[in-house]
């Protein structure tokens, strides 16, 4: 936080929703193996891709996220057997109607980390964090969110380290 | 050819429908309202006519209660509800008596054609138990014109379609009239009434338009099928059906599957195939 004062860059907050079963479990490999990746992500565990309703997304926009990664089995590995085709197909739609209402699909990636893949859940953490750095914060929707909650401070609430 | 009245005297006669829901003229001229007949002399009321413009199968859901098995009056574009609401378990085929109407389109105004008319492919009822009007001829209609409408939103660079719905957005007041009058709306506890969690800000300030217009085009998805009902009953004007027609176009492309065709085919986002898009997944 100190840097990010300092040289007044900016740094997005990224909400990560998991399945916990491959990409919680990757996390924790990538952990115990001391695998470095950005800290801007903030892992929220699910029990499957298929449980993660539209909702949650809209949520954590609604908070002040800038960006929302959502990971799970690989096709064919899910513990519930179908839970990611379902969601694969519910998130194709999503990102269209996001579009649609002109907020930029590239704040919302997907991707496929298995529980044995630290490695990859750290280039996905990495190259995500840095498409979404460039991007810049999600002014769409924190102008909005100033306009709604006016008694809210946004950007103090969701400071990387400031929880 | 027997008229409205007349085919209705005669099924709550024969026993075959307990209730029958139909239009009559309503209390302004040149529109009609809902009308509701249990007995032969309340069947005396029924019409048919050019401003029959509302979609009557939200009679058929369960808020409603009404009597069953029931007769229902419905244009081609209506039956398509009843087969999504067959389709969802909300209603047996065998409850519902179906009297089809044909009709080459209905007036939004005075004289003014509604939206969906214009580019409707089906004048015939296909799924009935009984028709009234002699077949018509269908329409050339380009199946691409359907989603014409959504052209010129599509074709607009993002910031500029991010403004146009905050604009139409920040007109909406809450009131719900487009879930209320939406017939596949039927949910007993609608995700904005729930306070705990409280998904979706129930206050009509900018986070909670547009949390709630997102949420309900997406429980519309791969469902609606574009009765336009949402639209007119929108007082503010918000182009409602724009959202709609949207999802339904994606879902046709990704996934060839229209709603209200077939009360059998499994809804597309409860299904998946193996081989579905994944193009966008790292």
């Amino acid at each position: 936080m100190d840097e990010q004062k300092l040289n007044n860059t900016f740094e997005p907050n990224i909400a990560a929703f998991v399945c916990q079963w491959c990409t919680y479990t990757g996390a924790d490999l990538a952990g115990t193996s001391r695998l470095k990746y950005e800290p801007n992500v903030r892992v929220l565990r699910l029990p499957c891709t298929g449980r993660i309703d539209f909702s949650f997304i809209i949520k954590a926009f609604e908070n002040g996220t800038d960006g929302v990664l959502i990971s799970g089995c690989h096709p064919n590995d899910c513990h519930y057997n179908a839970g990611n085709f379902h969601a694969r197909r519910r998130f194709a739609i999503l990102r269209k109607l996001l579009e649609f209402v002109g907020i930029d699909p590239r704040r919302i990636q997907f991707s496929w980390v298995s529980a044995a893949e630290g490695a990859k859940w750290r280039d996905v953490v990495n190259s995500v964090t840095e498409e979404i750095r460039n991007l810049g914060p999600l002014n769409e929707y924190k102008e909005i969110i100033k306009e709604s909650f006016p008694f809210r401070n946004i950007e103090k609430e969701n400071t990387i380290g400031h929880r | 050819m027997s008229t409205p009245n007349q085919i209705a005297k005669e099924i709550l006669q024969n026993g075959k429908a307990a209730v029958v829901v139909g239009y009559c003229e309503g209390t302004i001229p040149g529109r009609t309202q809902t009308h509701f007949a249990k007995t032969p002399e309340q069947a005396e009321k029924f019409i048919f006519s050019k401003s029959c413009v509302n979609n009557l199968a939200i009679y058929l859901t369960k808020q409603y209660k009404l009597p069953k098995p029931i007769g229902i009056f419905l244009k081609p574009c209506d039956i398509k509800t009843v087969v999504s609401l067959i389709q969802e378990k909300q209603i047996k085929r065998d409850d519902v008596f179906v009297i089809g109407l044909t009709c080459e389109g209905v007036y939004k105004g005075k004289d003014e054609l509604a939206g969906k008319c214009k580019t409707c492919t089906s004048h015939n009822p296909k799924d009935y138990d009984i028709i009234i009007g002699e077949p018509v001829e269908e329409p050339a209609t380009d199946p691409a014109m359907k989603f014409a409408r959504l052209k010129t939103i599509e074709s607009m660079p993002i910031e500029q379609r991010r403004n146009f719905w905050m604009k139409e957005f920040d007109k909406c007041i809450r009131c719900y009239a487009c879930r209320q009058a939406c017939p596949l709306c039927y949910c007993e506890q609608c995700i904005v009434d729930k306070t705990q969690p409280r998904w979706i800000e129930s206050s009509a300030h900018p986070v909670g338009n547009l949390g709630w217009h997102l949420i309900r085009a997406f429980h519309l998805a791969g469902r609606c099928i574009g009765c336009g009902e949402c639209e007119r009953a929108c007082h503010q004007n918000i182009p409602l059906g724009l959202l709609n027609m949207k999802m339904t176009k994606e879902i046709f492309e990704e996934f060839e599957y229209m709603a209200g065709v077939d009360a059998e085919a499994k809804p597309p986002l409860t299904d998946y195939k193996m081989e579905d898009d994944e193009s966008f997944i790292r």
